[in-house]
């Protein structure tokens, strides 16, 4: 196998792991897939790089083609660098309906990126996501683990901004989950 | 005041935590289940009429009762927490508001069909939610009410938490055994049914998490009690989604039975339509349900009020009625565009195929392609045809129901707003939010 020496998790995420495996019965431990791809983005900036999901496989003895084939179904999974801030904007019929193409297309502006594109310095990724059961609540998106509702222009001045000051990169599993 | 079951604790102040859920009366539910054989359980399940709450309405007592039980096999109990049906998000307001009633269901149910392991299947973006059940559960083990020997009894259960990373597909429940399994999550092909051959090839039951929460209070006033709430064969309450041009959006629980003008205009519900707009078209049961124009929601063909049961929705079958589906109730006013909406649902069914099938993999992207065309101002009218034989291509050819989801908008939409398909053509795509009535002529 050819796993690069940096690659590894923490002690903490690894205890983590160890934990996640053991809610499965002996010779399934493949089950932990999805919940470990998502540590593994938030322990290796954000996205899964081969090396990342090689480094995966081993832990599991799984294939490395059993963890790219999952990786690339599932759309919360990363297969190529994020911005430090994944900023995810539901487009889906409610959201729609109230306005989210309004949201894409002032975030569109605000940053100057289009959708899928990163900024020049790497802070802020614009990703267009399918319903993310917050309909009631529409405008909304998503940034890490946090769901911002009803939005508008000025809400998202104001979220945009903190994130830049925290200058921090932001993951679905945050990192703040991951404890001994 | 209209009964609340699940959403009774609403308002107590920490009802999230263990210990205020406790205060109100938690899991002396599970104590009185403890002290029934496990059939009783589900004997009153059946009593009480419940029907399955993520959309496909299939009798929840019923299931239970095909769940195969070889000896020395284990059985599992898993809970659908994938809530991805547009329009919907109940199940996300109840697991983040009271997540210990679902656990409480869980524990219940798990007992009733005899599972020692169970699993909460949730969709990943709703993270935080994840971990708001997982200290849910932490604070259970720690309380002795998950793990061996619950409340004293003979009986043990572990209950995990487990989550998604994005897929609709993994709310179908072969697709989510698949993705709970750590594969890719392609829809099994059926027979054998999950409760047969499910999660690891064991029997398996997969029930919604508004089902199982449900099963709280139908032990509680007994199966008979329950089934008196509601109308018919739609018994009992059901959480509704509503979302879209009303004055208030958000989820309400209802007993089964409300006048569908009532849910839209009453102040104890949606409270109207926004601006005083009129009501032009309505989903009334997520996405994937046939749309209907603003007087056919209200009253049949009969012109009967139409009610918010499974049986009344579904009056004047295709032709002129709809589906209660997952409740996620999705209002338009006069100011949408009924093709750019069909447009943005079919991009999204196209998004989500999962791509085992050729119908909706390739049929999804070709109706996407056509109404962007029309949209785009070069539509031709024969295109209208061609998205219905499309449409009739995908429904009921396909492994699992995405085919018969991507092809109801579509088939509804020209079956009743046809003339918004022909305006757009004529026009070259430049009427684009008609304020259209709801019948042409």
């Amino acid at each position: 196998m050819n796993v690069k020496k940096e690659i590894a998790f923490s002690p903490e995420a690894l205890a983590l792991v160890h934990k996640l495996l053991s809610r499965y019965p002996d010779g399934k431990q493949k089950s932990a897939l999805l919940p470990i791809l998502h540590l593994a983005q938030t322990e290796f900036d954000g996205w899964l790089s081969p090396e990342v999901m090689d480094y995966v496989a081993c832990l599991l003895n799984i294939q490395p083609v059993e963890v790219y084939e999952v990786a690339s179904f599932y759309s919360m999974f990363n297969l190529k660098p994020v911005g430090k801030c994944l900023i995810e904007v539901c487009r889906t019929g409610p959201c729609w309906l109230m306005g989210a193409e309004d949201v894409v297309k002032y975030i569109e502006k605000k940053l100057g990126i289009k959708d899928g594109q990163t900024t020049p310095d790497g802070m802020f990724t614009l990703k267009t996501v399918e319903c993310l059961a917050s309909c009631g609540t529409a405008p909304m998106m998503q940034i890490g683990e946090t769901y911002h509702e009803n939005l508008t222009p000025e809400k998202i001045d104001d979220i945009l901004g903190n994130y830049e000051m925290l200058n921090e990169r932001v993951t679905h599993w945050d990192k703040k989950h991951i404890k001994a | 005041m209209p009964k609340k079951l699940l959403l009774k604790h609403l308002e107590v102040p920490g009802i999230q935590s263990l210990d205020v859920y406790r205060q109100q009366g938690g899991y002396e539910n599970l104590k009185k289940a403890l002290s029934m054989v496990p059939d009783a359980i589900t004997e009153e399940v059946k009593k009480s009429g419940l029907r399955g709450r993520g959309g496909a309405g299939f009798p929840t007592g019923m299931k239970w009762s095909f769940l195969a039980k070889p000896p020395g096999v284990p059985r599992y109990l898993v809970c659908n927490a994938d809530e991805s049906e547009p329009g919907t998000f109940k199940d996300r307001y109840l697991m983040q508001r009271i997540p210990h009633l679902l656990l409480e269901g869980m524990i219940i149910s798990s007992f009733a069909l005899g599972a020692n392991t169970s699993y909460i299947y949730i969709r990943g973006e709703l993270m935080y939610v994840y971990h708001i059940l997982q200290k849910a559960i932490d604070e259970c083990y720690a309380a002795g009410l998950l793990g061996k020997n619950i409340m004293g009894s003979d009986y043990s259960l572990h209950l995990h938490v487990h989550c998604g990373a994005g897929a609709y597909i993994c709310g179908e429940e072969t697709a989510l055994i698949e993705s709970l399994e750590g594969k890719r999550g392609n829809p099994r092909i059926k027979p054998p049914f999950p409760a047969v051959k499910g999660l690891w090839g064991c029997p398996t039951v997969v029930n919604n998490v508004e089902t199982i929460a449900a099963v709280v209070p139908i032990i509680e006033m007994g199966g008979d009690a329950y089934a008196a709430i509601g109308v018919g064969k739609s018994t009992g309450t059901k959480l509704i989604s509503a979302s879209g041009h009303i004055n208030k959006p958000g989820v309400y629980e209802i007993e089964l039975g409300v006048p569908v003008e009532e849910f839209i205009y009453s102040d104890e519900y949606c409270g109207g339509v926004r601006n005083g707009n009129k009501l032009k078209a309505v989903v009334a049961g997520g996405s994937s349900v046939p749309i209907l124009p603003g007087d056919l929601i209200l009253k049949t063909t009969k012109g009967e009020p139409r009610l918010m049961t499974y049986e009344s929705l579904a009056d004047g079958g295709f032709q002129s009625g709809t589906m209660l589906g997952s409740g996620g109730f999705i209002v338009m006013d006069e100011t949408a565009s009924i093709v750019k909406n069909l447009w943005n649902f079919t991009r999204f069914y196209h998004h989500e195929s999962c791509g085992q099938c050729s119908p909706c993999r390739e049929g999804t992207g070709w109706m996407e392609k056509i109404l962007h065309k029309i949209l785009d101002g070069h539509g031709e009218m024969k295109d209208i045809d061609l998205l219905w034989d499309i449409q009739s291509k995908i429904e009921g050819k396909t492994i699992c129901p995405l085919g018969d989801a991507a092809a109801w908008p579509v088939a509804s939409a020209i079956r009743h707003f046809r003339y918004e398909f022909e305006e757009l053509i004529k026009s070259g795509g430049k009427v684009n939010r008609p304020a259209y009535a709801t019948h042409a002529g």
